[in-house]
């Protein structure tokens, strides 16, 4: 069994567009301010906090096939890039054969809204443009098109829990000598209809949007001082197996921390939907950073940044390990842990 | 553990199918299915699930589903309130999963059924219930009613538990949405899954139900064929849209050999990878379809000369059948001449995230029942084809046959199978 590596970092965050700007944002402790989100037929807007706007046009938005994404997209292929960086100093000289695994839950809901919005009113004048962004693929086929050598792509849908099996398909594809290094992103875009549904699910959550991205590899030349320790099983939520049973599942499959041990959960402040995941991890004696109580609940990107906030805790030297819990709303729990080789 | 993964104690074994359950517009199960494609039997039919009165194409190959409550439905440990919030694309998953299930011969008390991979494939999931909440969202902001329940229920990881709750066991669910190419791509990812030593056994396929939001994207991309879907005519002018589910029991030969199972078909081989040509165009050569079948033969241990038919993505849009066309003449070079191929999308339309499931489980059928699927109406071969497109219903010797799926996004996938004697 190969070993696994983590070669660069990357996130889109209500805190800004890069890791640096999301560290801040954990380092600070506070949660972030709170924006408005009009919903159509309401008088009063539903909250979010969004992704800020970049300091400067990112040169990416100049590429052809990013005329006419939306922000799902754009937030994943920034996360991509930033974590994607470090390889180019190697590919010059060998080219690296590169997967991408674009993991999501809600997907592209602002094109797919706008564009069944104009079905109804008539589908003769529904736009053909905006069609193929409605796809779950679009934004990891957007993320394949602007680096070169990509030769494997999936993208995966579940509850956000299902960042870390793309994670695992990334070690098996690098395991197998098929790729080189793996591009993992989990991706993210506000919307109206994705706070509505919220709402009805967790009412004191605040959605949030952005990505975050893991690049994978499983040469140690390549690495930043951070490998994967282990990924337990996917605990899937069924009639026989709560959500808090899964929860404890996967926290015993982990086994006892390291001293100093880092574990960033997925804790949003909501007491309902948090019990299960705060009742496995109640007596962690460690360390631990809940990114959705300062961000949002980003989803499937909320999950991305907590392994993001792990593995840049490892590449600080700030902790020796660190776990990530992702207890997901409705798929499974799924727990991972990070070292430092 | 998802990682470290075991180290297998046979490398690579070899992996049979022994279920398999299907729904399209041909009808409900292996036999009605079988008998629909070996005739090429077209299955096409005004919409009648939402209105298309302002589409400029109204046809489409619906599936006929028996009512969730009504005793066709089959009987398991889903609940009434469970079965009543499935949706179409739900309530074809469920069926097409029974139907594999049953035909396996798997039970829940099993060693393994507590560990049994699911690996699906979809491009929209529950998205009639998605659509279900927008317009309630929008035509009733105040109100509420069964709004959470479709919030949750949309999402396909849901409608893939309610097949765990259905059968009685569980295990991981992985929800592959590489657009068109998903159902082929759900069934290559379980045999990478099987070959690994991840799991000695595991479902998957694909599933897509008909919605208004797709229907009309296609049709505003002028995708939609306004007379008659022909796929690999030099006269093709579209596709059309079908609905429909597939899912197969992959097991290990070994694990399959214990329990003297019957078997289907093997998988032998898989191939995959990402066109970056354009997000809906395929590359006008068919490089990456190119690159995918050489991957699929290369796992597969055969040449193209070994192939005896070709399952073809065939959606029978102008672009797609050409690049497809030159992909294939390239690959099988001399052996193209002698190597029939045609795209049972002229009979059931493109289904999309279930595509490539189900033109599995033809080729399983195929190759049980030796014989072609054929596409009917076919009249004037696109330049590009240098290989027989099947056009009427005929006996032939298979042993090994291929299929591939392409989807919006670049990913194609190819499947190899091989008769089980």
């Amino acid at each position: 069994m190969s070993r696994i590596f983590v070669a660069g970092l990357g996130a889109v965050s209500p805190a800004g567009w890069n890791v640096a700007a999301l560290r801040a944002a954990l380092d600070q402790g506070e949660p972030l301010p709170v924006q408005s989100l009009p919903r159509p037929g309401w008088p009063q807007p539903l909250r979010a906090r969004l992704v800020p706007n970049p300091p400067a046009r990112p040169d990416f938005l100049a590429h052809p096939r990013l005329r006419r994404t939306s922000p799902i997209t754009h937030y994943a292929v920034a996360a991509a890039l930033e974590a994607a960086a470090p390889l180019r100093q190697h590919s010059a000289a060998k080219p690296l054969r590169l997967g991408v695994v674009g993991c999501l839950q809600s997907g592209c809901v602002q094109y797919s809204c706008r564009f069944y919005d104009e079905t109804l009113a008539n589908p003769a004048t529904a736009s053909p443009l905006i069609f193929p962004e409605t796809v779950y693929a679009a934004p990891t086929s957007h993320v394949a098109a602007l680096l070169d050598n990509v030769v494997l792509a999936y993208s995966l849908v579940g509850d956000p829990a299902a960042f870390l099996q793309g994670v695992a398909l990334a070690a098996q594809w690098l395991s197998e000598n098929r790729v080189d290094a793996c591009l993992v992103v989990g991706a993210e875009e506000p919307h109206w209809l994705t706070a509505d549904a919220l709402r009805h699910l967790d009412r004191p959550a605040i959605v949030a949007a952005g990505a975050g991205a893991l690049c994978l590899c499983s040469d140690p030349a390549l690495a930043i001082g951070i490998e994967l320790a282990a990924i337990t099983d996917a605990h899937t939520l069924t009639a026989r197996l709560s959500r808090a049973q899964a929860a404890l599942a996967m926290r015993r499959q982990l086994g006892a921390p390291q001293s100093g041990e880092l574990l960033a959960d997925g804790l949003g402040g909501s007491p309902r939907p948090d019990a299960a995941e705060a009742a496995a991890w109640g007596d962690w004696p460690g360390p631990r950073v809940s990114p959705k109580r300062l961000l949002g609940e980003g989803l499937m990107a909320a999950a991305a940044w907590q392994c993001v906030a792990a593995c840049d805790a490892l590449a600080l030297g700030r902790s020796p390990a660190a776990t990530v819990s992702l207890v997901g709303s409705n798929q499974q729990a799924i727990g991972a842990r990070f070292v430092r080789p | 553990m998802l990682f470290p993964l075991p180290n297998p104690a046979n490398a690579h074994p070899r992996v049979v199918i022994t279920g398999a359950g299907v729904i399209t517009a041909l009808g409900r199960g292996w036999q009605a299915n079988a008998e629909g494609f070996r005739t090429g039997r077209r299955a096409f039919r005004t919409v009648s699930h939402f209105d298309v009165s302002r589409q400029r194409v109204k046809t489409a190959a619906e599936a006929d589903l028996p009512g969730v409550l009504s005793p066709a439905f089959p009987a398991t440990s889903l609940t009434r309130r469970q079965r009543q919030r499935l949706d179409r694309a739900g309530q074809m998953l469920l069926l097409a999963a029974h139907e594999a299930w049953q035909q396996s011969g798997w039970q829940a008390d099993e060693p393994g059924a507590d560990n049994l991979p699911l690996v699906l494939g979809t491009t929209a999931g529950g998205m009639l219930l998605g659509e279900a909440y927008y317009r309630q969202a929008i035509g009733q902001p105040a109100h509420h009613r069964q709004q959470a329940v479709r919030a949750v229920y949309y999402q396909p990881q849901v409608q893939a538990r309610m097949v765990f709750d259905a059968l009685g066991c569980r295990g991981p669910i992985t929800v592959i949405s590489n657009a068109c190419a998903s159902g082929a791509n759900a069934i290559g990812h379980a045999w990478d899954l099987l070959r690994s030593g991840q799991a000695e056994c595991a479902l998957a396929g694909g599933y897509d139900a008909l919605g208004e939001l797709v229907f009309s994207g296609f049709d505003s991309l002028q995708a939609l064929s306004p007379t008659v879907c022909r796929p690999f005519d030099a006269h093709r002018d579209g596709l059309a849209l079908g609905e429909g589910a597939a899912v197969l029991t992959l097991e290990t030969l070994h694990h399959a050999s214990q329990r003297h199972a019957t078997i289907l078909g093997e998988l032998i081989g898989y191939g995959t990878s990402i066109d970056q040509h354009h997000l809906t165009q395929p590359h006008p050569q068919g490089q990456t379809t190119l690159a995918v079948m050489r991957q699929a033969c290369a796992s597969a241990a055969v040449t193209p000369d070994d192939i005896d038919y070709i399952n073809a993505h065939g959606t029978g849009t102008p672009l797609n059948d050409s690049s497809e066309a030159a992909a294939i003449s390239e690959w099988a070079g001399a052996h193209a001449d002698a190597l029939p191929v045609s795209s049972t999308k002229a009979s059931i339309g493109h289904l999309l995230g279930a595509a490539g499931a189900v033109e599995a489980v033809v080729c399983l059928m195929a190759l049980r029942g030796q014989w072609l699927p054929p596409q009917e109406l076919f009249d004037t071969p696109d330049p590009a084809c240098q290989f027989p497109i099947v056009h009427q219903p005929q006996e032939a010797n298979l042993n090994v046959v291929l299929s591939n799926s392409f989807g919006f996004g670049g990913v194609n996938a190819a499947l190899i199978f091989r008769r089980w004697l």
